[in-house]
């Protein structure tokens, strides 16, 4: 009979991990704090008051566009700065990651189309603008083509009541005329969405019964845009429309779209599309032909095969890669700061800062902010993983 | 009967029909396959038709190559004014320093030459004793590069880091981001992969918030805030903040690349060096990682890719890489108005390393691929 063998502490795997995740914590902690130590020793060293009560202070400068928060020169405070530049951060996120799905799923589609030509036109699309940092396109578009090429504002392109001149696009925004009438409309609408709800869910059932579909998609379509515009007029049409007009410089009123959010948001479209475009072409390459073969075995016609089998198989690969490229495109958007558009780091790491010097509290609440887009994306992306493996089984 | 039979020959193969091979059928299959793909051909040779010719017209036929003065490009406006990129050139490749001072200029030729001596056999599949090339470019290439380019010894005159620009610096803030950020990036995936709760904690806190944050704010932060983070008397001038900044957010993304490498290594391999005996130092650096790294160069390429287009953002916070000097250049009293050119001789640079970096991480990603299934 032998007895066990001691192992020494110091060779025993157990007492060694926690010896060394010990070090490893105090290492971190240590160094967390010494450089919190520095960083205080050199606020004060330096006469720096960091603080947040600055966030109350009026602004002294002028933000130009801001289409839902008000901003007003000499009454707002910094705090508003920072959410109008949350704001415009959304908004121009929001309008690229729209164009850029639709522009990549096109030119995606096209990169695999037959006809030769036209899928070489797609690469050299792909690979021109996916190749070229996006800082010297956001400047290209804007510096070298939009801005000298568009007109002055008394010359502007008209389209309509639209007006397009180097200062950007103006157009005219509705107004709520007779809020009652307003009210009434939008609570026959939100009723017909529910009934055309209610009517998608039969057909829904019905085909599911006897075989036989209706083009839903369309019914529902052509009746929402019909019924609305009849609800409007029975309303009393109750909208007024804001329209811009020429002033001695400039147009008044209406809406602005600047033209920096113009060729940022041109920029960031074909630049990422360009992304998803491969994104596309991977995903509906990796369903494997025999998918294909098998439904027309079945019977089934080229447009149910690409709409019943193709394409959510394809889904699956494209969809995860491409919400990426969406945080990316959200990321991308904080080069606005290079033509001048008004989103959270040029207005609030930008001039806010050089106002403030709040270096510490503004750079921290900016990176909280993206900080948080990209935990709300990639928590997105986990639930849509487990739902798409789920399914699998 | 038998005879007949004995002699009997398959008669030769008859040529497919002339409308199934050569050219004509190609051109009908792939440019006119079907009503659609008709009308598609028609639209896209119409639109070349329509702004080809203008273009190559400005960019070639009309455009000025030669000369020194803006006169020359504004007498002749219908065409490109390559003749101020030529006037430019040192400038926009080796910054304000060398543009200033030609005699200077044969350091930064001389570092781009031993450069892509060193780079281009390491592409070539046959090349024997690649290791030795490896280290030469990580380690020796470094300091030729702080010899030649920052000077101060030998009799060459100091070029401070404030004085660098243009695609110099780019090549540089590039080169010291991959250059730091790759063994830092190993790191971190390993404790990625960790077994130890706290190591894993640490690294995935550290990755994903260098993930979640735009460089540009990280720029800002190195710019603004990173003397702050140091005891009085420790500076650094805004060059070496930039590469500090650009370290740090490239070793995130870098460990991604390499927990992809680590991830698609087979169990039966860790448990082989076990048995083996192998403990956990010798089991990753023997075993482990020559397979992983192997795996994942194409992914390092790509996020190297990508850092080489971010490193134009150093613009943003005042650098003259070489998208700042390029408009720099082109927004001089001498030469103001050709932003165009300005913009897409930079853009062409940029694109030729970007492709064909891109195209050589496709080529090794088809081979490994090839690899793995025999």
């Amino acid at each position: 009979m032998t007895d066990r063998v001691r192992i020494p502490l110091h060779r025993d795997p157990k007492a060694r991990a926690i010896a060394i995740q010990l070090i490893a914590l105090f290492l971190v902690v240590y160094g967390a704090y010494s450089l919190f130590q520095t960083t205080v020793g050199n606020l004060v060293a330096r006469g720096i008051q960091t603080g947040t009560s600055f966030f109350d202070e009026v602004a002294p400068f002028n933000i130009g566009f801001s289409p839902l928060l008000d901003f007003k020169l000499g009454e707002s405070t910094y705090i508003e700065v920072f959410f109008i530049g949350i704001q415009n951060t959304i908004l121009v996120s929001i309008l690229g990651i729209v164009a850029a799905t639709v522009l990549g799923f096109i030119v995606g589609v096209v990169r695999l189309s037959p006809n030769w030509l036209a899928s070489k036109v797609a690469l050299c699309y792909i690979e021109i603008f996916r190749n070229v940092p996006l800082l010297l396109q956001i400047m290209f578009w804007n510096f070298a083509i939009f801005l000298p090429s568009l007109p002055a504002p008394k010359n502007s392109i008209e389209i309509g009541s639209f007006y397009l001149n180097a200062r950007g696009l103006h157009m005219p925004t509705p107004i709520i005329d007779n809020s009652s009438g307003f009210i009434l409309w939008a609570l026959t609408l939100a009723l017909l969405t529910f009934g055309l709800f209610i009517f998608a869910r039969r057909a829904k059932v019905r085909f599911e019964e006897t075989g036989r579909r209706l083009p839903v998609f369309w019914i529902n379509f052509f009746a929402f845009v019909f019924c609305g515009f009849i609800f409007y007029k029975i309303c009393g049409s109750p909208l007024a429309f804001d329209i811009p007009v020429l002033g001695r410089f400039n147009f008044k009123g209406g809406g602005q779209l600047p033209l920096p959010l113009f060729s940022l948001w041109f920029a960031l479209t074909v630049y990422t599309a360009a992304f998803i475009a491969e994104n596309v072409r991977a995903g509906i390459q990796s369903v494997s032909h025999g998918q294909t073969e098998a439904s027309h075995a079945l019977g089934m016609s080229r447009r149910d095969t690409v709409r019943l089998v193709v394409i959510p198989q394809a889904l699956r690969v494209i969809i995860p890669p491409t919400i990426s490229q969406f945080l990316n495109l959200t990321k991308n958007s904080s080069l606005a700061v290079a033509v001048g558009f008004e989103e959270i780091v040029a207005v609030w790491a930008g001039i806010s800062l050089n106002q403030t010097g709040q270096a510490l509290i503004i750079i921290a609440m900016t990176i909280a902010v993206y900080e948080c887009l990209s935990l709300l994306t990639s928590a997105f992306l986990n639930w849509y993983n487990r739902r798409i493996q789920l399914s699998e089984l | 009967m038998i005879d007949d039979l004995k002699t009997f020959t398959t008669l030769p193969d008859r040529a497919p029909p002339g409308s199934e091979i050569g050219l004509i059928a190609w051109i009908r299959q792939n440019l006119f396959g079907s009503a659609g793909s008709s009308i598609t051909t028609l639209i896209l040779v119409c639109l070349f038709l329509m702004y080809l010719p203008p273009f190559v017209e400005w960019a070639l036929i009309n455009a000025n190559w030669v000369g020194n003065e803006r006169s020359i490009c504004d007498a002749n406006k219908a065409g490109a004014c390559w003749a101020f990129i030529g006037v430019r050139m040192d400038q926009i490749l080796f910054g304000l320093y060398f543009g200033a001072n030609p005699d200077q200029v044969w350091r930064p030729v001389t570092i781009f030459i031993i450069f892509f001596t060193l780079l281009i056999p390491l592409m070539i599949d046959k090349t024997p004793r690649k290791d030795i090339l490896g280290i030469l470019l990580l380690l020796v290439f470094p300091a030729l590069f702080y010899v030649l380019i920052y000077g101060g010894v030998f009799g060459i005159p100091v070029a401070d880091t404030t004085q660098w620009g243009g695609f110099l610096l780019t090549f540089a803030l590039a080169f010291i981001g991959i250059l730091f950020a790759l063994p830092i990036g190993i790191l971190l995936a390993l404790g990625r992969r960790s077994e130890m709760p706290v190591i894993r904690a640490i690294c995935v806190t550290y990755i994903e918030f260098w993930r979640g944050t735009p460089l540009i704010t990280i720029l800002f932060m190195a710019s603004v805030m990173l003397p702050l983070f140091f005891p009085a008397g420790v500076d650094f001038d805004k060059v070496v903040r930039a590469m500090i900044g650009i370290t740090l957010f490239q070793s995130a993304y870098t460990a991604e690349a390499v927990r992809g490498g680590l991830s698609a290594i087979p169990k039966g391999q860790y448990e082989a060096a076990m048995a083996l005996g192998l403990g956990y130092w010798k089991r990753t650096i023997f075993i482990i990682l020559p397979q992983a790294l192997k795996i994942s160069i194409p992914a390092i390429v790509n996020t190297f890719i990508a850092l080489f287009k971010d490193t134009s953002l150093v613009s943003i916070i005042g650098l003259l890489d070489l998208l700042n000097m390029a408009q720099t250049a082109s927004r001089s009293l001498e030469w103001n108005g050709y932003d165009i050119e300005g913009y897409l001789f930079a853009g062409f640079i940029f694109w030729m390393f970007c492709f064909g970096m891109s195209r050589y991480s496709q080529n090794l990603e088809r081979k490994l691929d090839t690899d793995r299934r025999n």
